[in-house]
């Protein structure tokens, strides 16, 4: 799985120029010195209190309010050369957007953000902005304190959702030509937008009966409330897209019969559902979850306000998710939520190799998760009516470094202890959702299960038919998913209006 | 949302639920199921295809009135909505011309397995019904049965058709007669397969079992209903539903499916108190 190289095209480096030499831009630099501008502390987000959230399933970070936006925004150089820009992967015009925070247009910033990313609101709370655009940030290395770029990406999105207006763009007359969009996580309603806005009649066909992907049945309501993705969702139907839940591609009807339906392109977003096990003795007992079921019973399904809703899900007093991502972040913040007096993360690495956004491990620990680093299990034991009572784990250290450039763990050998636990939840991968690609010919695979695409246009093996996000990654992130639909969707449209000029 | 074109009472306590998707119907096969919500609150929860029509657009399930929502689905009404329909879910069940094949079915499996049993007469196969019920008043479909079976029994525990033994206690004494069986095929309860799976485990005639364990998404996302077979985890939604009975570990199957008791029970006070007080 090789992945695109960032770079920026002369295009968007012309257009970040031209922003750049606007004379609302050059006085806006010239009203505050550099000086004064690093002297302007970093904003905190405002987050409620970790004693409280921990019992709830509220918002944990409640936003920027103006006024505190326009004084982070400040802090922002505007750089001629912006290394943010370069640093995010789908290379919004992060100054540009700043600057109208700065200025006060908070409508004008969201409008300038959604241009290059249509889920802002989301991005801003979910992205991993410390090692894509803040680490780059010019502040950041003169001052140790980058730019908050993702809260006040937030903050404009949430604005313009809250206060303002969000106005629908024209749309060009039908051409006619239909495209069936498979999955409607970030990827593929990524995808359905750019394409309904081009005039084309789009459907996205989605498994569960709530579109969202990820966004709605995994990652939870203390981080994404669902409102603001279901307003994104409303706001692409409302565009004209039309969305089929409860289809699964491959059962429901195979993608060659859409192909029958009349569908003449394909966008196949259906992300990397497949999850992995440890593969060790007892891993079946009961009260052992993969992260997919429980955080799927808990979000999806609202288990956390059982018998409200009818399905259930275990409160176990001790808890242990195995993992170091945001995966294993979110189901142990859950599990302490949901009652847990000790819920602790079990990593086979140490702190610095955890792949999960900063921000949410500082979170976990301030919520009172436990950490076990190092750490990894080798069984499960059970009780007599097979449910899961102990753990049995291995120390570990840190050898040489892997193929992923992180130090492999190895085991100390005799260090066994047993952990007592009555819940356990497996966070140690997705891999690609394998359903469609067993349901048809021609599609062509790697090694992982991973659809293999031409990464210059997201095209797979079959003509007119296209993929991205983490059915072709495996387990990335959000902002990667929707990079690959922002490529596919450029060239669905190149080889939709290639056909037109046939006719 | 998915229209119910009708919902009937069969017998005590099995109902039967036909529900308008024609794109469900259009790709039905014998052995797969579909996952249904009975309302926003409810679970989504897995049911065998008891019978489809391609022309009307309809599929039809058979389900037993246990917890929250299947009693929840037992209240629905013709033109009644419901949130979720999704299917065909699982891999069909192998059809081939074996011989003789004994459909043993009980409870709602009576009505699952009668598609399988359907497919397998017109691919040429002689077919033994074996219908398990606790009383005479709790058989339904004879008539569907008679027409594609060559020989139909019933057991009910009330003696009142051919025998009141428990099905592997039949099964083993149509064994025992001589005739050469090729295959078995069981749908029911989870006893019921596994005491099918061991009553033919000894003249090793291949028998598959339709396994129902706890499904939350069914597309094989979850994993909540993974099982072990010969040893290895498989996911009943996407491997199966159908497997070796011979190869299922059973203990784990059982413990499993139990994971959910107490608050099944909880969730049906708490259902019943709330609607009838
Ligand atoms: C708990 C959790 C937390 C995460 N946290 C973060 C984070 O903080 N930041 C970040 O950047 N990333 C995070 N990620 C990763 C990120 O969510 C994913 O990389 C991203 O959602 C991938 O998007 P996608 O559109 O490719 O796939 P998905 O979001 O997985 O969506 C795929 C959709 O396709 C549907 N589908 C699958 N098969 C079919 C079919 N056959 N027919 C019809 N529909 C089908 C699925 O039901 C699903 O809705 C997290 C992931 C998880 C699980
Ligand atoms: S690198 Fe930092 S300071 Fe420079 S434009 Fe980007 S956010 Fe602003």
């Amino acid at each position: 799985m090789t992945e695109n190289k960032k770079t920026l095209s002369s295009e968007q480096k012309e257009e970040l120029k031209i922003g750049f030499n606007l004379e609302w831009r050059k006085e806006l630099r010239k009203a505050i010195p550099m000086k004064e501008r690093m002297k302007i502390e970093r904003q905190k987000m405002p987050e409620r209190d970790p004693n409280v959230r921990n019992k709830d399933f509220l918002e944990v970070n409640c936003g920027l309010d103006a006024e505190a936006a326009v004084k982070e925004a400040q802090r922002c150089w505007d750089c001629a050369n912006p290394q943010c820009v370069v640093g995010c992967p789908v290379g919004i015009d992060i100054p540009g957007f700043i600057k109208l925070i700065e200025k006060g247009d908070f409508e004008a910033s969201a409008r300038k953000l959604k241009e290059t990313n249509s889920l802002p609101a989301i991005c801003g709370r979910v992205c991993p902005q410390e090692t894509q655009c803040e680490v780059v940030c010019s502040v950041g290395k003169a001052t140790g304190i980058p730019v908050a770029i993702g809260n006040l990406e937030r903050f404009a999105a949430d604005y313009e959702r809250e206060e303002g207006e969000v106005k629908l763009p024209k749309i060009p007359a039908t051409t006619r030509h239909k495209v069936a969009v498979i999955g409607a996580g970030p990827s593929g309603l990524t995808v359905a937008g750019d394409l309904v806005k081009l005039g084309h009649q789009v459907t996205i066909f989605e498994a569960l009966h709530v579109a969202g992907g990820v966004l709605v049945y995994g990652i939870p309501e203390f981080r994404l409330p669902n409102k603001t993705l279901q307003a994104e969702v409303a706001y692409l139907q409302d565009l004209g897209v039309e969305l089929k839940t409860s289809f699964v591609v491959g059962m429901t009807a195979s993608l060659d019969d859409l192909k029958v339906q009349g569908y003449e392109a394909f966008y196949i977003g259906s992300g990397a559902g497949l999850p992995s096990f440890m593969r060790i003795p007892g891993e079946n007992l009961i009260g052992i979850y993969s992260a997919n079921e429980y955080l799927t019973r808990v979000n999806l399904m609202n288990a956390y306000k059982f018998p409200e809703y009818d399905t259930p899900v275990f409160s176990g007093k001790r808890v242990a998710v195995m993992g170091g991502g945001n995966v294993a972040m979110d189901s142990v913040r859950i599990a302490k939520r949901m009652g847990a007096e000790m819920a602790a993360i079990v990593y086979r690495r140490s702190r610095t190799e955890m792949p999960a956004r900063a921000e949410e491990v500082h979170h976990a620990e301030e919520e009172g998760i436990e950490f076990h680093f190092l750490t990894t299990p080798t069984r499960f034991i059970g009780d007599d009516n097979g449910c899961v009572k102990a753990m049995e784990c291995l120390k570990m250290k840190l050898g040489e470094p892997d193929e992923s450039g992180r130090r492999r763990p190895v085991p100390i050998e005799g260090s066994e202890f047993i952990m007592e636990i009555q819940m356990a939840v497996v966070a140690i991968g997705q891999s690609p959702n394998p359903l469609i690609p067993k349901t048809t010919p021609g599609l062509e695979v790697g090694k992982w299960g991973n659809i293999e695409v031409n990464w210059d246009t997201m095209e797979t093996s079959m003509k007119g038919v296209y993929a991205g996000g983490d059915i072709i990654r495996g387990g990335a992130t959000v902002i990667l998913a929707m990079g690959d639909g922002k490529i596919a969707a450029r060239e669905i449209h190149k080889y939709l209006g290639g056909l037109d000029k046939e006719f | 949302m998915p229209k119910i074109i009708r919902r009937e009472r069969l017998v005590p306590n099995l109902h039967l639920i036909e529900v308008e998707a024609p794109d469900v119907a259009r790709k039905s096969k014998p052995g797969q199921f579909i996952i249904i919500m009975p309302d926003e609150f409810g679970e989504r929860i897995p049911l065998s295809i008891a019978d489809w029509d391609v022309e009307k657009g309809t599929v039809t399930a058979v389900f037993l009135v246990i917890g929250t929502s299947t009693n929840k689905l037992s209240r629905l009404n013709a033109g009644d909505k419901v949130p979720v329909f999704v299917g065909p879910l699982g891999k069909e069940s192998e059809i081939k011309k074996y011989g003789t094949v004994i459909c043993a079915g009980g409870c709602f499996g009576i009505g699952a397995i009668y598609p399988v049993a359907r497919a397998l007469k017109e691919a040429g196969n002689k077919i033994i019904a074996l219908m398990d019920v606790k009383a005479n008043y709790l058989l339904y479909w004879e008539d569907k049965f008679r027409a594609i079976s060559d020989e139909f029994y019933v057991s009910s525990r009330d003696s009142y058709y051919d025998c009141k033994d428990y099905i592997p206690t039949v099964l083993k004494n149509i064994l025992k007669k001589g005739e050469t069986i090729d295959r078995v095929v069981s749908i029911g309860c989870t006893y019921l397969m596994y005491t099918c799976a061991e009553a033919t485990r000894a003249k090793k005639i291949d028998t598959v079992v339709s396994l129902n364990p706890i499904m939350v998404d069914g597309t094989g996302m979850c994993g909540a209903c993974r099982l072990t077979v010969d040893g290895k985890t498989k996911f009943a939604c996407v491997d199966g539903p159908d497997f070796d009975g011979h190869l299922v570990d059973w203990k784990e199957l059982f413990s499993r499916r139990k994971s959910y008791f107490d608050d099944e029970i909880q969730s049906l006070c708490h259902w019943e108190g709330k609607n009838f007080p």
